[in-house]
């Protein structure tokens, strides 16, 4: 391949094959100095920013939602252009014909469209209900006409939660980047040799399948070519400059957030990759770094603007209308330097000119080697915006190469290469509780797991327990891949993401992961920790139900950096994933795991009876791998020596900790707050702690938003791997936040 | 207090890994428990009772420690042994801090001062790299009205570690309409230029964050009432002792 587009860079691999990342080694310029080359935003920014504001505005005081097409099925092409204010805009694209406006995506599922169109006032149109009642399937209908007794009890005993099954699954993450790079021709050209060499003999279903896909993807880059063309742009061929390649990559992200109403919409890796472009105009002189801030600025606005009509149910499980616009920043490259550029500061100094935001859900990929100018600027903005997450680069690094990003919070992928099966989570707290009541459910008395012997002594036996609990996580096992297995063959059936796909690697060369996760860690480790070092002693209700639990004496606490209780929950983790891997996957993915709960905890722990760690029933759980509220008492450092010991190669989709802190508990001053700062990721990441969240702010500032939300709209927190707009939070979801979250030592 | 070897065992209310606010860096914190002075602001009145707390070996803290060396040594910080007030229990201070002078990792003791120097506290003070000195008032009269004891043997105190060159951080905590009279900041200024040995001066604002202690302990919190300082406050005191 060779274009004019491409004058000025220097040449390689990626010029014979679609190979961004060699692109990206052959041409970037690593940055070592400190922030202070930045610009501010420019008045078309502000002025731009405010008409935003004021759109936000309108949309919190319509309860949520600006305004919805009801009629139109959202597809890449299926919308006339659309602007915020044309004549502003540097980066253009909307997902709809106008901002804030959002679309239906029924191809996931009718009536969860009906239930989320009806919550807001709003009706879907008639002749689109009956063509979805009548005429085209959706995966919601496919996963529902396969589903076994057996998944279905344990799906509405909130035994396995949050599953995909009526809502899109998302957590893949198309390589937007390619768009830019090649123009769209050359990617269709690339897939169009792929179906060459799908022409095989012995045409079998994987075959077929797989051939369907490739022309799937082939009609969608088609579409996404005509998607731009009505913004008068043609992004057949690769981008020419700085503001061309913002601008390709971003129609390539809006063409995926049009075909898929994704739970984790993410970006991928891809300020240093632009980094490039930007280099290269601002030594022709093209640019100042005015318009380069500019540019990321328009970008990030529209990352902002991204949503989706969704059901109430969605919302109070994951409040505060998460896209998870997830961007990866940093890192270090395998040839040793850093993969942080001008424009990884430019992408965080987002918080700074447009003011904090959810969104995008920028995510610092931290290594103890990263520039100490970056380590500093990044901390910085976090105690000024809580606005960024921290992930291990140096332990992902190993597996994945320097070229991954983060899908959703915390699912690492090879970029373009990779794609996973997302599968929520098992609540293995309340799966202990059917351990020690013979598979009932400790609040409906349902039998829910097949029947055995529970605990019929007064006091928990150790032994006893993990023995039933044993048995019983490997049904949760089994009928969870089972219900896994069908969602996805159902989303691939009904809701492909021919588009995101359409921007990976050949199938033969992507790796598919099943992703499983863990809900009431903490929980648990607590209660087998209580079981073992202290009596508890059961309660029964007349049915001879265990409904309560009282504890005698006192035990090791998860959270503490006591390897008596911290060992229970790094088994509990090996244990459940040698489990889940004795069962066959769909399309034979890989079997991971995740340690990550979003806000869901607060809905798991509320459908969760007493437990034997003394937790009251319907009391939240911790979010991800945090310790329970008020569990840890001897300080942070003590909860992320805990958190570190969870084994990565165990649960390889994410380890979550969402971390808070007042300002005063940081450091006296400014400077060293964020000493502090550093030293503590760089502590916890040699450690091999994988990820955190950073939140540094005063409680009375979060009780006075409770109180007052019309003076914070942009106050953002970080809770278990997201961020979010602390005003739109459930009330129980900020009181959880406030109460559990926040070390406030004296 | 039970028996026990002295020089091995220690009572302490309670670590915190992530002390950052008690001697530069990152730091372990231990609370050792029992303190005789009555400090009206005590904000850990907790520690107060030399029967209460943990019985802990020099071992096990050590263990402690050493987990948190990956932050503590990079960011210049160190162990400080608070409270409570640490130099009840010199025998167990001088074992463990032997102990981590071995491992190279530093030491500090935030301290009222109001000890005799005993030998064993001299020994101690060889293997301390700072102590954080909380000057409870340089006013004697108001001093034995605030906290219940003379001030005399703090000054004595801060006048050895000037005299043996120990690193020192002056502590003043600032009560409004107590602490902060014009005349005495002056007078503490004044004291505190005759010693040699002064690193830092940290004015500490006055909160009430420590009140629920009291009223959980089942006794009556003297300042009620008394205003948090406030940051003018601390401005104005700054400015009579000259600090930035």
């Amino acid at each position: 391949m060779d274009f004019e587009q491409w004058k000025n860079f220097k040449g390689g691999k990626w010029t014979k094959e679609i190979n961004v990342r060699d692109f990206i080694q052959k041409n970037y310029t690593p940055y070592e100095g400190d922030d202070s080359f930045l610009a501010g935003a420019t008045e078309r920014t502000k002025k731009l920013w405010d008409e935003v504001l004021e759109l936000y505005k309108k949309e919190r005081e319509n309860g949520g939602v600006l305004d919805a097409d009801t009629k139109t099925p959202s597809a890449i092409n299926a919308y006339d252009a659309g602007y915020i204010d044309k004549d502003l805009e540097q980066i253009v694209g909307l997902q709809t014909d106008a901002p804030l406006k959002r679309a239906i995506m029924p191809n996931g599922g009718i009536r969860i469209v009906e239930k989320s169109a009806e919550s807001y006032g709003l009706k879907v149109d008639p002749e689109t209900d009956y063509i979805y009642h009548n005429l085209r399937k959706t995966h919601n209908d496919g996963v529902f006409s396969v589903y076994t007794p057996d998944i279905r009890a344990a799906r509405s005993s909130h035994l396995i939660t949050g599953l995909p099954d009526g809502y899109g699954r998302g957590r893949i993450i198309g390589d937007y980047r390619r768009v830019a790079l090649y123009g769209v021709d050359a990617l269709i050209e690339e897939k169009k040799e792929e179906q060459n060499i799908l022409n095989v003999d012995e045409f079998t279903e994987d075959i077929i399948r797989e051939r369907e896909e490739v022309s799937d993807q082939i009609k969608a880059l088609n579409d996404l070519k005509a998607m731009a063309a009505k913004y008068g742009f043609d992004i057949s061929v690769p981008a020419k400059n700085a503001k061309e390649a913002v601008q390709w990559l971003y129609f390539g992200y809006l063409g995926a957030i049009k075909d898929q109403n994704g739970a984790a919409m993410s970006l991928g890796r891809t300020s240093t990759f632009l980094d490039v472009y930007f280099e290269r105009d601002l030594k022709e002189g093209l640019i100042t770094e005015e318009e380069a801030q500019e540019l990321m600025d328009h970008f990030v606005m529209k990352l902002r603007l991204v949503r989706f009509l969704r059901a109430p149910e969605y919302n109070s499980l994951f409040s505060g209308d998460p896209v998870w616009v997830t961007e990866s920043i940093g890192g270090m490259g395998i040839d040793g330097r850093t993969l942080v550029t001008k424009n990884s500061f430019r992408v965080l100094h987002t918080l700074t000119t447009l003011g904090p935001a959810p969104e995008p859900n920028l995510t610092v990929l931290w290594s103890t080697r990263l520039p100490e100018g970056f380590k500093k600027f990044a901390t910085k903005l976090s105690i000024k915006t809580s606005s960024i997450q921290y992930e291990n680069d140096d332990l992902m690094r190993v597996t994945l190469g320097d070229d991954y990003g983060i899908a959703c919070c915390v699912s690492a992928m090879k970029i373009g290469k990779q794609m996973q099966f997302f599968g929520a989570r098992a609540n293995l707290a309340k799966a202990l509780l059917y351990a020690i009541n013979g598979g009932r459910d400790e609040i409906s008395g349902k039998q829910v797991a097949p029947k055995f012997e529970g605990i019929t002594s007064e006091y928990l036996d150790y032994d006893e327990v993990m023995e039933k609990f044993d048995n019983m996580m490997d049904y949760v096992a089994k009928i969870y891949i089972k219900a896994l297995n069908a969602i996805h063959y159902m989303h691939d059936k009904y809701s492909y993401e021919a588009l995101e796909m359409a921007l990976h690697d050949r199938e033969e060369d992507i790796l598919r992961t099943m992703a499983c996760g863990i809900a009431g860690l903490s929980v648990v480790a607590d209660s087998l920790s209580a079981i073992k070092y202290a009596k508890v002693k059961t309660i029964r209700n007349e049915d001879g139900l265990v409904v309560d639990y009282e504890v005698e004496g006192d035990f090791p606490k998860y959270g503490n950096d006591d390897d008596r209780v911290d060992q229970i929950a790094v088994d509990l983790v090996k244990v459940f994933l040698n489990k889940l891997q004795k069962h066959h996957t769909y399309r034979h993915s890989k079997h991971t795991l995740s340690i990550l709960t979003i806000t869901s905890n607060v809905v798991y722990g509320k459908n969760t009876g007493n437990t034997p760690d003394g937790r009251r029933a319907g009391e939240p759980f911790g979010p991800g791998a945090n310790p329970l509220h008020g569990r840890d008492t001897n300080g942070s450092l003590a909860v992320l020596n805990t958190i570190a010991k969870l084994p990565y190669e165990y649960s390889e989709d994410g380890i979550s900790y969402t971390f808070a802190i007042t300002p005063a508990a940081l450091g006296k001053e400014d400077d060293i707050r964020v000493k502090n700062l550093v030293n503590m990721l760089d502590g916890f990441f040699a450690n091999s702690g994988h990820h955190i969240n950073v939140n540094v702010f005063d409680r009375a500032l979060l009780e006075d938003a409770m109180e007052h939300p019309e003076n914070y709209p942009q106050l953002t927190i970080r809770v278990s791997g997201y961020a979010v707009n602390f005003i739109k939070l459930t009330r129980e979801q900020q009181l959880d936040v406030i109460h559990r979250t926040i070390q406030d030592r004296i | 207090m039970e028996k026990f070897d002295k020089s091995k065992y220690a009572k302490i209310h309670s670590i915190e890994s992530f002390g950052t606010v008690d001697g530069p860096g990152i730091r372990f914190v231990i609370f050792m428990q029992g303190c005789s002075l009555k400090c009206k602001y005590c904000h850990n009145r907790d520690t107060w009772n030399h029967k209460a707390g943990t019985v802990i070996s020099v071992e096990e803290l050590l263990n402690k420690i050493e987990r948190y060396k990956n932050y503590i040594l990079p960011s210049g910080g160190g162990v400080t042994v608070t409270g409570g007030e640490p130099l009840l229990q010199p025998k167990f201070l001088i074992t463990l801090f032997s102990e981590l002078k071995k491992r190279g990792i530093p030491t500090a003791i935030d301290t009222s001062g109001m000890v005799n120097i005993t030998d064993d506290i001299k020994e101690l003070l060889k293997l301390t790299d700072l102590v954080l000195l909380d000057i409870k008032h340089i006013n004697n009269e108001k001093c034995k009205e605030l906290v219940g004891f003379s001030n005399k043997r703090e000054l004595e105190f801060a006048r050895y570690l000037s005299d043996n060159n120990i690193p020192v951080w002056i502590r003043q905590v600032i009560i409004h309409g107590y602490t902060d009279d014009e005349e005495d900041l002056i007078a503490l200024k004044e004291f505190i230029g005759t010693l040699n040995n002064v690193k830092k001066i940290e004015l500490i604002p006055y909160h009430e964050l420590g009140k629920f202690k009291w009223e959980n302990l089942g006794f009556n919190y003297e300042l009620e009432g008394v205003p948090a300082a406030t940051s003018e406050d601390i401005g104005r005191a700054k400015k009579i002792l000259g600090l930035k």
